[in-house]
C-alpha cells in the first residue's frame, strides 16, 4: 500500500467523511460527551464530536475541562473502548423453540450494518488487533466478534494529548497509530478552520478518500503532524518497564504486594469493564414462563467476582489478593502464554477508573523494588 | 478494516447446541447418574478418550461433563453426571426420550498414542473414574498393544463405587490389575479401606516403561502425583485431568485459566511436568 | 527358629536389619494364626503384641453409635498391625480384626520394649522403622477427614 504520500482534509471535509460512510451503509460510532464524560457512541457529524473539551485523568480522577480552542479529538481515551461494539457488553446467542418434543436451536443474526469507527487511538488499535488474536485466531472462532470486525472502517486519530495515565510507549503501543486503520488523522489544532493530516492505510480508506474534497499535505503540514506524536510521546502521565515483567511477575506470585494492594481493592471488576482487552464472558439462560422458548445470552464477566472461578466445592480464587493477582498477571504475564503477546496497550483506563486509584504501573514498580532491595 | 484474509474462515458457531435426546439414563450412585445421549440427525463424529461435551439443559443452563462411553461406539454419548449444581441436578432428571443441548466433544484427551508399548497405570478418584473409562475401554480393546494395564480406583464409601458391575466383570479378566479402595466402610465390605495413594506402591507396573494417567479431586491427584513420583514413573510419565469453571470451552470465556493455560483449549489432560509449580500455588 | 528369623528378615518392616537386633527382635517373636472374624486386638487394651503380616488381610475398625463398626484402613501381607507398642501409655485405639484367614508374626512388645531400654542404638533403629508407617497413616487420616469425594466437592 503507498502511503508515503499524506492528504489533507478541513473540518468540512471530515464533516464529508462522516456523510459519506453512512450513506454507504456504515453505523459510524465515535467519542462524544455524555454524562460528563466522553464516551463512544452514534454520532451523525462532527458537531456530535467534543470539540473544545479535554480530559483531566489521574489514579480514580476524570474530569471534562475546556480546552480554549475548537480541537476536535484533543482529550485521551475515556471510559468506553471499541470492544462496547465489537464484543457487546450484553448479547443475545441463540433461542430455542419448543413444539412438543421437538426443539429448534437458532442462532442469534449478525448486525446488518457494519461499524465505522471514528477517533480510534493508537492503543485501541493494537487493543484491537488483540481482541482479534483472542477471539479470532484460535482453533475456534468467536462468531459475534468476527461478525462485527468484519468490514469494520476504522479512522485513527494520532494522540495530540498524552492523558495523565497514559502509557502507550511503555508498551510500545502508541501514541501513533501505526497499523490496523483505513485512514488515520492527525489534528493540527493550531491551524485555523480545522486541518488533519490524514495518512492512508487501506485500498477502502483510499477510496473512500478520493470522493472527498482533499488536497496533498505541504511538508510543512507533514512535519507538524510528526512533531505533535513526538510531543505527545513525551508527555505520558505514567510509565512502565515492561521488557521483563512477565518473568518478574511470575516469580513473585507470592509477593507480599499482593497483600498490599488487597488491602485497598474493592474487587469491584471497574477495570476489567473499562479494559479494551478484557475479554471474558458469562452466559445466562432465559426462559418464558411456559417453558417453550429459551435462550442463552452473553454478557462481560470480571475475574474479580467470586462466581468466576467457581467450580464444584467453592470458589478457586476466594480471596481478594488472588484475583487482583490473576488479573494483572494475566495481562502482563500468562497472556503472554495464552495468547503470544502482552495485553495491556497502556491506555490508563484501570488507573483512571479504579474508585481507590490502584494503578498497574505503580503495582509493577513495587514488586520490581523490593528485588533491587 | 475490511481484510477478510485475516478471519478465521467462517465455520459452526461453537456456541450454538445441537439439540441431542436421552436414550437411556441409569443411576450409578448417591447422585450420580449416567446419561446415554443420541444427537438429532447429526454425524456423530467421534471422540477422543478424555474429551468432554458441554450439555445444556434448556431454560436451565449449560455444564461440562466428561465422555465417560465407549470411544468404538461413537453414537451412544455417554454422560456420567453428579447432581449436585442446579443445572447437573436438573441434566439428570431429564427423562429417556427428552431433549437436551449438546456442544462438543471439547479439548485435549488422554495420550493413547504414547501409551502404546508401556505399561499403563490409571488412578482415577470418586468421580474420576467416569473421564478414565473411555481410556480403558481402548486399552481393553486393544489389549495386545500395551504392557501392564492397571487400575487403581478410590472412592468414598463401598455404595459410591461407579460402574460397579463393569468392574466386577474386567476384575475376571486376567489381564488387567484393578485395586479398588474405599476411605470408609461399614462391616460388611470386603475390600480394601484405605486412600487411593496406599495402592501405588503395590501396583504391577515398571516405572521406566509406564504412563501414568490421573483424575479425580485435585487434592487426590496431587498426592497421587508424589505416590507416583515415589514408586520412580517420572513427571513426564504422568498426565492428569483437571478442572476449572467453564462457559464457552473453545478458549473465548476465560473463565477456565490455569496460570498460562487454558484448561478447556489446551487440556483438560495435562502432562504434569507442564503444570508443576501451578499446583503448588494457591488459588491461581 | 531360623525359620522364624528368615521371615523377619525378609519382612519388609524389617528390611535390612543388622544382624544382632535380627536376633533380639527374634527373641519376642513367635508365629500366630487368626481365622476370619477373629479379633487381632480390641481398643483400649494393652498393646503388649504387634503383628507382621505374612498372609490375610486385617481391617482396623472404630465403633461410632448408630454407624456401628467402621473400617477407616485395611492392612495386608507385609505390613505392620499396630504402632501403639511404642509410644506409652502402650493402648490400643482401635480394633484390629481378620477379614480372613491370617498369618503373621507376633513380637512380645513388653519384651521388644526392654530390649530397646537396653540398647539405645535398637531403640533408635525401631522408631526409624515406626515412625514412617505412623506419618503414612497420619497424612492418609488427613486425606480422609477431607472427603475429597464428598458432595462439597
Amino acid at each position: 500500500m503507498e502511503t508515503a504520500t499524506r492528504r489533507i482534509l478541513t473540518s468540512e471535509g471530515l464533516d464529508g467523511l462522516l456523510a459519506a460512510l453512512k450513506r454507504r451503509g456504515y453505523r459510524t460510532v465515535g467519542p462524544t460527551v455524555r454524562d460528563q464524560a466522553i464516551v463512544y457512541d452514534d454520532i451523525g457529524s462532527i458537531a456530535d464530536l467534543p470539540g473544545g473539551w479535554t480530559d483531566e485523568q489521574d489514579g480514580g480522577h476524570y474530569r471534562l475541562v475546556r480546552r480554549g480552542d475548537a480541537a476536535l479529538f484533543g482529550y485521551a481515551v475515556g471510559p468506553h473502548s471499541w470492544k462496547k461494539f465489537l464484543h457487546p457488553p450484553t448479547l443475545r446467542l441463540w433461542r430455542a423453540a419448543r413444539d412438543g418434543d421437538a426443539v429448534q436451536v437458532v442462532a442469534e443474526a449478525p448486525p446488518e450494518q457494519p461499524f465505522a469507527f471514528i477517533g480510534v487511538r493508537g492503543c485501541e488499535l493494537r487493543a484491537i488487533e488483540i481482541q482479534d488474536r483472542v477471539l479470532l485466531a484460535g482453533q475456534h472462532a468467536d462468531t459475534p466478534y468476527r461478525e462485527r470486525r468484519r468490514g469494520a472502517f476504522i479512522v485513527a486519530v494520532n494522540c495530540a494529548k498524552a492523558g495523565g495515565t497514559c502509557f502507550c510507549t511503555s508498551m510500545n503501543a502508541g501514541p501513533k497509530a501505526a497499523a490496523g486503520f483505513d485512514l488515520a488523522l492527525t489534528e493540527l489544532a493550531d491551524r485555523p478552520g480545522g486541518v488533519f493530516v490524514v495518512e492512508i492505510g487501506s485500498e477502502a480508506g483510499r477510496l473512500m478518500l478520493a470522493d472527498l474534497p482533499q488536497r496533498a499535505a505541504t511538508e510543512g503540514e507533514i512535519a507538524a503532524a510528526e512533531g505533535v506524536v513526538e510531543r505527545t510521546a513525551a508527555a505520558m502521565g505514567r510509565a512502565m518497564r515492561s521488557d521483563d515483567v512477565r518473568e518478574l511477575l511470575l516469580r513473585n506470585l507470592d509477593h507480599p504486594r499482593w497483600d498490599a494492594v488487597a488491602e485497598r481493592c474493592l474487587t469491584c471488576g471497574n477495570c476489567t469493564m473499562v479494559c479494551p482487552t478484557c475479554f471474558c464472558t458469562s452466559v445466562e439462560e432465559s426462559s418464558d414462563l411456559a417453558g417453550g422458548e429459551t435462550g442463552r445470552s452473553r454478557r462481560w464477566d470480571s475475574c474479580f467476582t467470586m462466581d468466576f472461578s467457581y467450580i464444584h466445592g467453592g470458589a478457586v480464587r476466594a480471596s481478594a489478593r488472588s484475583r487482583y493477582r490473576q488479573w494483572m498477571t494475566h495481562k502482563l504475564a500468562t497472556w503472554f502464554d495464552q495468547f503470544g503477546s502482552s495485553g495491556c496497550v497502556g491506555c490508563g483506563r484501570c488507573i483512571t477508573w479504579c474508585p481507590v486509584g490502584i494503578d498497574i504501573t505503580e503495582e509493577v514498580r513495587a514488586i520490581r523494588d523490593s528485588e533491587q532491595r | 478494516m475490511g481484510d477478510a484474509a485475516a478471519f478465521a474462515a467462517d465455520r459452526a458457531d461453537p456456541m450454538v447446541p445441537r439439540v441431542a435426546r436421552v436414550r437411556r439414563r441409569r443411576r450409578d450412585g448417591p447422585l450420580v447418574w449416567t446419561l446415554e445421549l443420541e444427537a438429532d440427525g447429526a454425524d456423530p463424529g467421534g471422540f477422543a478418550p478424555g474429551q468432554f461435551n458441554m450439555l445444556t439443559v434448556f431454560g436451565v443452563g449449560e455444564v461440562p461433563i466428561s465422555l465417560s462411553g465407549d470411544p468404538a461406539a461413537p453414537d451412544r454419548l455417554v454422560h456420567t453426571v453428579r447432581a449436585v449444581g442446579p443445572v447437573s441436578a436438573a441434566l439428570a432428571r431429564v427423562e429417556p426420550g427428552g431433549a437436551v443441548g449438546l456442544r462438543g466433544p471439547f479439548g485435549a484427551g488422554w495420550p493413547m498414542a504414547e501409551a502404546a508399548g508401556r505399561d499403563v497405570v490409571l488412578v482415577a478418584g470418586g468421580l474420576g473414574l467416569a473421564p478414565l473409562r473411555p481410556a480403558l475401554y481402548r486399552l481393553l480393546a486393544e489389549r495386545e498393544r500395551y504392557g501392564n494395564v492397571v487400575l487403581l480406583y478410590g472412592t468414598r464409601s463401598p455404595d459410591e463405587i461407579l460402574f460397579r458391575r463393569e468392574i466386577e466383570t474386567w476384575r475376571r479378566r486376567l489381564d488387567i490389575d484393578i485395586e479398588v479402595t474405599v476411605d470408609h466402610a461399614a462391616g460388611d465390605w470386603h475390600g480394601h479401606v484405605g486412600v487411593v495413594t496406599t495402592l501405588i506402591p503395590r501396583a504391577a507396573f515398571d516405572p521406566l516403561h509406564a504412563l501414568a494417567l490421573v483424575c479425580g479431586p485435585e487434592v487426590m491427584m496431587r498426592f497421587a502425583i508424589s505416590a507416583l513420583r515415589d514408586a520412580g514413573l517420572a513427571e513426564e510419565a504422568v498426565y492428569l485431568s483437571m478442572e476449572r469453571n467453564m462457559k464457552c470451552a473453545v478458549g473465548l470465556c476465560g473463565h477456565c485459566q490455569f496460570g498460562p493455560v487454558l484448561v478447556c483449549r489446551d487440556g483438560p489432560v495435562f502432562r504434569f511436568d507442564r503444570l508443576r509449580g501451578l499446583l503448588r500455588t494457591k488459588e491461581i | 527358629m531360623e525359620g522364624l528369623e528368615r521371615i523377619i528378615r525378609e519382612h519388609p518392616f524389617f528390611a535390612g536389619l543388622e544382624e544382632r537386633f535380627t536376633a533380639l527382635v527374634c527373641g519376642c517373636a513367635k508365629n500366630v494364626r487368626f481365622e476370619a472374624a477373629q479379633y487381632l486386638f480390641h481398643e483400649g487394651g494393652p498393646a503388649d503384641e504387634f503383628y507382621l503380616l505374612r498372609h490375610g488381610r486385617v481391617a482396623l475398625e472404630l465403633r461410632a453409635p448408630g454407624r456401628g463398626a467402621v473400617t477407616f484402613q485395611t492392612l495386608r501381607e507385609s505390613e505392620i498391625v499396630g504402632v501403639s507398642w511404642l509410644i506409652p501409655p502402650y493402648r490400643w485405639t482401635y480394633d484390629a480384626k481378620a477379614l480372613e484367614l491370617v498369618r503373621a508374626i507376633a513380637i512380645d512388645a513388653a519384651c521388644l520394649r526392654r530390649k530397646c531400654e537396653a540398647d539405645h542404638d535398637l531403640g533408635y533403629d525401631m522408631m526409624k522403622r515406626v515412625m514412617p508407617v505412623l506419618v503414612q497413616r497420619l497424612q492418609a487420616a488427613r486425606l480422609q477427614i477431607l472427603d475429597v469425594y464428598g458432595s462439597h466437592g
